[in-house]
């Protein structure tokens, strides 16, 4: 996660109640989105960051994973998402962002 | 309608070992903030030799040595299977050693900013004019060589840029200014390795064209380098820059950006010009990008890998009036990202690949290649970014299971197909659709293909003004045979002619009914 994106969203969680923050992911690889999942939840992996070391704990999610699925219009989702559903590795994606959230969300 | 054609198409990759060291963007911040760091530890035995750069199967196939579909057979990692005994030269280019583009840049070089040592000045000289890509009247300008101590003052004491080679200092490149940004050392070897690199790729376009260059009009530049002082960063002009050396008398020119999709949009605006007549050969040129070297190397470091980022990237095209012959480039039905477009995937793709297609009354199927965003996923893999083309493959496939030409289950299939392997170096707008225009033209030509869609998108997100995405992407199609615009214009000469030849004749018996009614009178 770059640096100047990790500087957001830990003014944003600063500025608002970290409970009521969700970070929605459109990574397009399993790797990367959990490495950007453990950024926002335990603090930048890479130790290069403002969120080294910050463990922000937030609720995180892709937006590939079927609580955000089901949370938007069917019809919004299959028009942005539909293409990309079919082309991504949905399963790889949604157990290693799934088990960052299991493993650090505070929320 | 009068289509334009792809008259050819050139590339060279440069072998820059010692460059990405001191100018790639990821070692240039980590010299700044850790200099005394692992990366920068481990770097050096991480580079590659000339042979494995010759020898790699990608770069082979991106100097038209191996088909694209060849890679495929070719077990990865592709770093260790290497083809022994491959050539420098291929069909469509060249890749070039470190010591040679030194030569090059000191070639281009037009405000003395590039100082070599004298003895390899002297050397790299005779190697340059064996390459037959240049003669002798190219170095009347070229005064002796810098004896070191000299080249070591300007890194010294003025903030020069150190040209290496395999670590040691065989030259320099001083600013051009000492406090103007633009114009420091490390811009100015951007920018001079954007010029020479060109110069390369558009010097063996016109050698496989057999040209003097005298036919261009007119030079499109499609880099992401900005040439520029403070008060114009930007302003240009690469591409006369470049004609400039390249002989090309008859030419003007002019820069063209939109990051990655630059090569294409610069593609899409040849064709019409050529297309409405004001320019009869329009050349698109794009050179290296020194900032994107060793730009994924804490990652290809990490995981054990060479620096597979260790060369940058050129090309040249050349667009002309219909001949008949080469492939035609469909200007009727381009593709475009519109600013209401929308920057999903989805959104994006439709833009460029289906909807042009629905214009043209084409299926997703009816292409025969896509060549859309050609990275070598062997470089981008372990850098978490995937593999792009495939990715690409696996959107066009998905479009077409949504528009019902294909079953869900036929999605690998499409793939394979329509689709081929990365092998274009990772240098922003090298790898976007361009790399496959000479195995297009060549594909055509020989019956292989009937259409192929060369595809450019850009990031735009990357220069902070605007979040939008960009993209555009255009058909080669087999030409008919005939030059239907010409042959038009012959009927619309014919037509002409015959006015002409009745109206003149209308004249004269006028003319002469006056005469003999004034005779009458």
């Amino acid at each position: 996660m770059d640096l100047e994106n990790q500087a957001r969203v830990k003014e944003l969680a600063e500025k608002y109640n970290p409970a009521d923050l969700i970070v929605v992911l459109g990574g397009a690889e399993a790797e990367a989105s959990g490495l950007t999942a453990e950024t926002v939840t335990n603090g930048d992996p890479a130790f290069a960051g403002p969120l080294t070391g910050v463990q922000l704990g937030l609720r995180v999610y892709h937006i590939l994973e079927p609580e955000v699925k089901e949370a938007v219009d069917p019809e919004v989702y299959e028009k942005q998402v539909g293409m990309m559903e079919m082309v991504l590795d949905v399963e790889a994606i949604t157990n290693e962002v799934r088990t960052i959230r299991e493993q650090y969300s505070k929320y | 309608m009068n289509l334009p054609v792809l008259k050819g198409a050139a590339y060279a990759l440069f072998h820059s070992p010692d460059i990405l060291f001191i100018g790639g963007s990821t070692q240039r911040v980590e010299r700044l903030k850790n200099p005394e760091g692992e990366y920068l530890r481990q770097l050096p035995s991480h580079l590659r030799s000339y042979e494995e750069v010759v020898q790699y199967p990608p770069n082979q196939v991106f100097i038209g040595n191996l088909l694209p579909e060849e890679l495929e057979g070719i077990p990865r990692p592709w770093y260790s299977n290497l083809i022994t005994g491959a050539s420098d030269r291929g069909r469509f280019g060249d890749i070039v050693s470190e010591d040679l583009l030194y030569g090059l840049l000191k070639l281009a070089d037009s405000f003395d900013l590039v100082y070599l040592e004298k003895d390899f000045q002297a050397r790299i000289k005779e190697k340059l004019l064996q390459t037959g890509l240049f003669g002798d009247e190219d170095f009347a300008k070229w005064k002796e060589g810098s004896g070191r101590e000299e080249i070591e003052k300007y890194i010294r004491e003025a903030a020069a840029e150190e040209l290496l080679l395999d670590g040691q200092v065989v030259g320099c490149v001083r600013r051009a200014h000492d406090v103007d940004e633009n114009l420091q050392a490390h811009v100015m070897l951007e920018n001079l390795v954007a010029k020479a690199t060109s110069i390369w790729a558009v010097r063996r376009l016109l050698k496989l064209l057999g040209s003097t260059g005298e036919e261009v009009e007119y030079i499109i530049e499609t880099s992401e380098e900005a040439c520029g002082d403070m008060n114009q960063r930007g302003g240009g002009n690469f591409a006369k820059a470049i004609g400039e050396m390249c002989g090309l008398r008859n030419a003007a020119g002019a820069d063209m950006r939109s990051f990655c999709a630059g090569p294409a949009h610069g593609l899409v605006t040849a064709a019409a010009l050529v297309q409405a007549g004001i320019y009869r050969n329009v050349l698109v040129v794009g050179g290296g990008a020194v900032a994107k070297l060793g730009m994924n190397g804490r990652d290809h470091v990490k995981k054990g890998m060479p620096m597979l980022e260790d060369v940058l990237g050129a090309f040249a095209v050349l667009v002309g009036e219909n001949d008949g012959a080469n492939p035609v480039i469909r200007t009727d039905i381009i593709g475009r990202h519109k600013i209401g477009s929308g920057a999903t995937p989805q959104a994006v793709m439709e833009a460029l690949v289906t909807e042009p297609l629905a214009r043209g009354n084409l299926r997703i199927g009816d292409i025969d290649k896509y060549a859309p965003e050609m990275q070598n996923p062997e470089i981008t893999e372990p850098a978490g970014a995937g593999n792009v083309p495939k990715a690409n493959y696996k959107m066009i496939g998905a479009l077409a299971v949504m528009k019902g030409e294909i079953q869900r289950g036929e999605l690998e299939d499409f793939i394979k197909r329509h689709g081929m392997p990365g092998y274009a170096p990772t240098q922003g707008h090298i790898p976007s659709g361009v790399p496959f225009l000479a195995f297009a033209r060549e594909g055509i030509l020989n019956g292989r293909y009937n259409r192929v869609m060369i595809i450019g998108k850009g990031s735009l997100f990357l220069g902070r003004l605007t979040g939008l995405f960009d993209g555009v992407s255009f058909i080669l199609e087999r030409n008919q045979g005939v030059a239907p615009g010409r042959a038009e214009q012959l009927d619309m000469d014919e037509v002409r002619r015959l006015v002409a030849e009745a109206m003149r004749r209308v004249a004269r018996e006028i003319g002469g009914n006056v005469h003999a009614a004034e005779r009458h009178q």
